[in-house]
């Protein structure tokens, strides 16, 4: 008889404890960043035409021997905007390259974008169709990657970038790997 | 386990909350034309296709329904991969492979998703355990009070 009584409130129990951790766990911010596949597989080739020089096209492995950081992000970007001061920042302390991705843009707003805030990027990349994205997973900007030497995708991040996070996820996979000062 | 289970249950509900996205979409407005399908078995299995897959951006739709500007380009995507003759497995494979499973409305039979699939199955199961256990302990006790309900009217 007694467990009829404690029964229900056990179930209870159980349930809220399973909700809290339910809400425990999607307490960060980004928990709508899709988690990429890519990570630890080959970056995806791509040949795109550069951005200040429309007649010029980079391949991946025109890129490959030292690492890269692949920064997506487009003039209508308004987060991009917030995030550029950051990035300009990790830019200029030279540690890797900043390979920019100019994703679903018009290159004459491009242009005025950069001309107005500063170009950080190493080089421009211009895909206006959006198709070479889809084979990086690109679902928004920005999002950074962090490509290494051998042309691994070792990182991924959904959302503008903030000193935050270039300290605790950037920082410790940039300290030791290889072609990193 | 089954708090992963809870978590994607949670965040559901609280997706439906959550209005601050800081991941922002290109306002392209020129590539709006709407798809040419060549006949309608083309256009029943895209469209059969698209409901099974997931948006990226706006996470709560599917490719079909979604008026975000990378759902519409994956649904060029997959109507270009399926006119190269790729199967719908071989067209999920490529998505997944990009974007990863969680483009999937129907998420695969493994490791990680067994509690998914059996989870209602199980709970029925727990139900019917408690229904039979209720059952049963309810029996003898109405052969108790049987006798003194007659004897009382």
């Amino acid at each position: 008889m007694k467990t009829s009584r404690w029964l229900p409130l056990a179930v209870f129990a159980a349930l809220a404890v399973l909700l809290a951790a339910g809400v425990w766990m999607s307490r960060k911010p980004d928990r709508d960043a899709l988690p990429s596949p890519l990570i630890g597989k080959p970056a995806p080739a791509f040949a795109l035409p550069v951005l200040h020089e429309p007649a010029r096209t980079v391949r991946l492995q025109d890129l490959r021997g030292q690492p890269f950081l692949l920064n997506v992000w487009g003039s209508w970007c308004v987060e991009c905007r917030v995030e550029h001061p950051v990035l300009t920042r990790f830019a200029e302390t030279r540690r890797v390259r900043v390979v920019g991705y100019n994703w679903k843009d018009e290159p004459a707003d491009a242009l005025r974008w950069l001309a107005q805030f500063g170009n950080p990027y190493w080089v421009v990349l211009s895909d206006v169709e959006g198709r070479a994205a889809i084979d990086w997973g690109i679902y928004g900007a920005p999002e950074t990657f962090l490509v290494d030497a051998d042309g691994i995708i070792r990182w991924k991040h959904v959302g503008p970038l903030d000193d935050g996070v270039i300290a605790d996820e950037l920082e410790p996979l940039l300290r030791g790997m290889r072609g990193v000062p | 386990m089954s708090a992963r289970l809870a978590a994607g249950l949670l965040c559901a509900v609280l997706a439906l909350g959550a209005g601050t996205d800081v991941h922002a979409q290109a306002n392209q407005q020129a590539d709006a034309a709407p798809l040419r399908f060549t006949d309608p078995a083309e256009e029943a299995r895209f469209h059969a296709l698209a409901a099974e897959l997931r948006c990226v951006m706006c996470q709560n739709q599917s490719l079909a329904d979604s008026n975000a500007l990378i759902a519409l380009n994956l649904r060029r995507e997959v109507l270009a991969l399926m006119r190269q003759g790729r199967s719908d497995a071989e067209i999920k494979d490529f998505l997944v492979a990009r974007y990863g499973e969680f483009v999937l409305y129907k998420p695969r039979m493994e490791g990680r998703t067994w509690l998914l699939w059996a989870g209602p199955a199980l709970l029925l199961l727990a139900g019917a355990g408690v229904v039979a256990v209720v059952v049963r302990r309810r029996k003898p006790a109405d052969r108790v009070v049987a006798p003194d309900e007659e004897q009382e009217w």
